[in-house]
């Protein structure tokens, strides 16, 4: 409700301000590192574009699991699935790109196949020497999967904590699946010693450049879509759904749809950050599929606040730099940091940074409005002007 | 040669058996001495032969032993005074061993010892020498082995000692036994085909995979007539081998199915009863694997005696230990957030991570090694099927563990207000119960019982900080699949969960089977939300 209302009013300027953040980062941090000598001082090391490349992706896999964790109240503990399928589409191009520069050096067949013997590419390999096949692919089997399941599950009503537990145990066969050598994708090394995109050298400065733009844009885009929804009508109709999915109902709406559509949309978007993900990490394997990394793209969520826009986005770059701060010079404290932060954030700021910081300033305006309202009934007798008090 | 030297080993082997539990009771035996010191005195193969004979004669199983290390070339003569003795060792510097009880008598150099040669008629002497002998002993048990042996690797020229044998046995299952053998020996031998048909049926009763193979190799050499009764024998083997394949699928699935229970038992407490989803329950299993290893270790170091005892004295500490932690997590992280499902996942789910990290920092992150106590280690055989001692003992104590807290939830005071707090929170408080009090019991028990599961598995698993990772999906699966809220679902999904995977395995694989049995329950939630036996009555979702 109180989300709502600040959506239809209050915080569109938010979103252009952050909007506009996130696209003068994608300009100015492959800028700083491109054109500015390593020597001089405003200069961005290669290795930090590549991390906060990183960073930018998470950020959009975080507001995907928001659209249907924050607005829709699903739960999903497998969002790494999909992130993971948009990965493994872009890894698969990526590997075709190789061609006859791979170890064994044949110009069809990736190394991993001719290492098992193949003589042929399975079906499923056809069409990813394309580039606009696989991005098409990055975003139709993600949101496939997503609609499949999402069909039975929302329409046979598997809510609540089932709903994560199944999620949970879709991304666990997924990632046995993907480790099975004979599956097709590489067994346990999954895809990597990639080459080229586009045409472009993957190691090149200017490519990695390109690549954190268009992770920005990507982001943008999320930011924009997520809060374009989410001030529509559907999006009234999906916190309704998340607040009350019975009352929804009887009122002669089906929230089945309504989820559905926000599941499809989210796995999208998180195939898209796994897409942009692979080129910039270089490989992608089965352990994207862990459980364990779905529910950290949760905590993520919950850190920044469910429900908001930006707080995903913050949530996922403030965990994930902490993350690489702290592996840094005490990892084995890492798992201790990210454990406290599960529950301080579930017990002490239920709403995330981002959503206590807008209770905050709500209940401060609220304050200050009936404040004025009062001292505005005083001033009607007295003739004073509020705004010149303060 | 391969052959005739395991049937060697594999007699020795049972020899030495009758050897450990003779030596010390029986006399020297000046007869069997006397024996083997011929076995150094004649020059020649066939004055040896004789000699291997005189050593039979003497009918002493004991003289097993010298005879093995004779066919090995490990049997000397010391050239100063003829005496004969089992040397070991290599170089200049040689080790005596007493030939009839093996034990060290003391060093001589090589070239005072002269070797006393084999050949191959002398090698096949000295295994009919060894069968006859053991199948002579006074024991029925090493006579029995001998027997098995012997059908293990049939041989027609140890026809002759297998009758000798079967007109002096008594014992009604060794002569089985030797009948057996006899018969797989006939079949591989030159006698005549009635005589051939009516082995092939001694055999075809006898059954398992070594009648099947011992069967086909008589079908490869057999002529027309016996060709007919060897199919047909083979085709009932290998029919009765199917079913014991069956009922060998069905035991490993009970036995998956029962790691299952013990995992998931403590789940269906938490989260089926309080409907709490507890995302630390895995770890709460891994805390009873790691009391249990710290139970085993101060056995080792300061009570050796006890250490057959480590696993029941680990069985109450483990509950409290996991029950206290679990006790706790309740009062201080789980009460804020009943009716918050989600969160309660997610917080639960980083004390996980917490109580991990916590674990890999005391102990380290490599695995630690807990032993199986003398009664859980070693198999026995069912016919086709091996059984393992310790996952029997784990399906016992899977329904040993189900029976109590089945007993708990029912028959006792707190099991009562468990129900009726789940039933009904707000009608139970007016009636008195104390309703935090009770939520923090139960967590606890659930917990605990987590904490046995882990003495159990520690047994079976790696004993790792990541043990309780590999269990928490599985035992949500039980419990969802089983229904929640009800214990006998629990069982129930257990159990059909661990066959189902076992008979899926042979056809698809270890992991394909395990993704055909999740895609089968997320299917089968979306038929039925609640799982198989779900609780009946009028709460609406909310």
């Amino acid at each position: 409700m109180i989300v709502g209302h600040l959506l239809r009013g209050g915080l569109n300027r938010w979103i252009v301000l952050s909007l506009a953040i996130i696209l003068t980062i994608g300009v100015a941090i492959p800028a700083l590192n491109l054109l500015l000598p390593w020597n001089h001082p405003l200069h961005v090391p290669t290795y930090i574009v590549a991390l906060f490349g990183k960073y930018l992706c998470y950020a959009l896999l975080a507001l995907s699991l928001d659209l249907v964790w924050g607005y829709v109240g699903i739960l999903s503990l497998g969002h790494g699935a999909f992130f993971a399928l948009g990965g493994y589409a872009m890894g698969m191009y990526l590997m075709r790109q190789i061609g006859s520069r791979g170890v064994y050096g044949d110009p069809i067949l990736p190394d991993f196949m001719v290492f098992l013997n193949w003589k042929e590419l399975p079906w499923f390999w056809y069409g990813f020497d394309q580039f606009w096949f696989a991005a098409l692919m990055v975003m139709i089997v993600p949101g496939l999967l997503a609609f499949v399941f999402g069909w039975f599950a929302f329409r046979s009503r598997v809510t609540g904590v089932y709903l994560s537990i199944i999620t949970q145990a879709m991304t666990y066969a997924l990632m046995l699946a993907f480790f099975r050598n004979n599956m097709g994708f590489g067994g346990n090394n999954g895809l990597t010693d990639f080459k080229d995109i586009l045409g472009f050298s993957v190691q090149a400065g200017e490519t990695r450049g390109a690549l954190f733009f268009a992770s920005a844009i990507a982001l943008a885009l999320g930011v924009l879509f997520v809060s374009a929804l989410g001030a529509s009508r559907y999006g009234k109709l999906m916190i309704a759904v998340r607040d009350a999915e019975a009352r929804t109902r009887f009122i002669g709406y089906r929230p089945e749809y309504v989820k559905l559509f926000a599941f499809v949309a989210s796995a999208v978007m998180a195939g898209i950050a796994g897409a942009l993900y692979v080129p910039q990490v270089g490989i992608i394997n089965p352990g994207e599929f862990a459980p364990a990394n779905s529910i950290e793209v949760v905590v993520w969520t919950a850190v920044g606040g469910r429900g908001t826009i930006i707080g995903p986005i913050i949530g996922a770059i403030l965990v994930n730099a902490g993350k690489s701060w702290l592996t840094g010079f005490a990892p084995e404290f890492w798992l201790f940091a990210l454990g406290g932060l599960f529950v301080a954030v579930t017990l002490f700021l239920p709403k995330g940074i981002v959503g206590t910081a807008i209770d905050g300033w709500d209940g401060l305006r609220r304050m200050r409005e009936s404040r004025r309202r009062e001292r505005g009934e005083d001033e009607t007798m007295t003739g004073h002007q509020p705004e010149a008090a303060e | 040669m391969v052959l005739i030297r395991t049937i060697i080993a594999a007699l020795f082997i049972v020899f030495s058996a009758l050897a450990a539990q003779t030596a010390s009771a029986q006399d020297d035996d000046p007869a069997l001495r006397q024996a083997i010191a011929g076995l150094g005195a004649e020059k020649g193969y066939s004055k040896l032969r004789k000699a291997i004979g005189i050593v039979v004669e003497t009918g002493d199983p004991r003289g097993a032993r010298v005879l093995d290390a004779l066919s090995e070339g490990d049997v000397y003569r010391r050239e100063t005074d003829g005496a004969v003795f089992i040397v070991s060792g290599r170089g200049k510097q040689l080790t005596l061993l007493d030939p009839v009880t093996g034990d060290e008598t003391g060093t001589a150099a090589k070239s005072d010892l002269k070797k006393v040669r084999v050949n191959n008629s002398v090698r096949r002497s000295v295994r009919e020498a060894i069968g006859a002998l053991t199948l002579g002993a006074k024991d029925p048990g090493v006579r029995m082995s001998a027997a098995r042996t012997m059908i293990d690797n049939p041989d027609p020229d140890s026809l002759d000692a297998i009758d000798t044998a079967l007109d002096k046995e008594t014992d009604a299952d060794v002569r089985d036994a030797l009948q057996q053998a006899r018969a797989g020996a006939i079949i591989l031998s030159d006698r005549d085909v009635s005589e051939k048909v009516s082995a092939i049926e001694t055999i075809r009763d006898m059954g398992g995979q070594q009648a099947l193979s011992l069967l086909v190799r008589a079908r490869s050499g057999a002529g027309a007539e016996m060709r007919e009764a060897t199919d047909a024998a083979i085709a009932s083997v290998r029919k009765r081998l199917q079913y014991w394949s069956l009922g060998q699928n069905v035991w490993y699935g009970l036995s998956l199915g029962s790691v299952l229970l013990l995992a998931a038992i403590g789940l269906a407490i938490t989260f089926g009863v309080m409907g709490v989803i507890n995302m630390a329950h895995g770890e709460m299993v891994m805390l009873g694997a790691y009391t249990t290893f710290m139970v085993q270790e101060i056995m080792r170091t300061s009570f050796p005696g006890l250490l057959d005892w480590s696993l029941p004295i680990a069985l109450p500490l483990a509950f409290l230990v996991a029950g206290a932690v679990g006790f706790a997590m309740e009062r201080g992280v789980i009460r804020f957030l009943y009716g918050r499902p989600l969160e309660t996942l997610l917080a639960t789910w980083g004390v996980s991570l917490i109580l991990q990290q916590t674990v890999r920092t005391i102990f380290g992150p490599t695995n630690r090694e807990v032993s199986n106590p003398s009664y859980m280690s070693g198999a026995f055989q069912l016919g086709e099927l091996s059984i393992t001692w310790n996952r029997l003992w784990i399906v016992v104590f899977a329904l040993v563990v189900f029976g109590v807290l089945l007993y708990a939830m029912n028959r006792t005071s707190l099991g009562l207000k468990m129900r009726a707090v789940t039933q009904n929170r707000r009608m139970a408080a007016a009636m008195g119960i104390r309703t935090p009090w009770v939520d923090a019991l139960t967590f606890a028990l659930g917990s605990g019982i987590a904490g046995i599961a882990g003495v159990a598995l520690s047994q079976i698993d790696n004993v790792s900080p990541n043990l309780g990772q590999g269990y928490i999906i599985d035992s949500f699966m039980v419990v969802v699949f089983g229904g929640v809220g009800n214990l006998w679902g629990t069982l129930i999904g257990a159990l059909s969960l661990g066959v189902a995977n076992k008979f899926l395995e042979p056809f698809a694989g270890a992991v394909l089977g395990k993704i055909f049995v999740l895609v089968f329950i997320i299917l089968f939630i979306q038929k039925r939300p609640r799982g198989l036996f779900a609780l009946k009555g009028r709460a609406v979702e909310t």
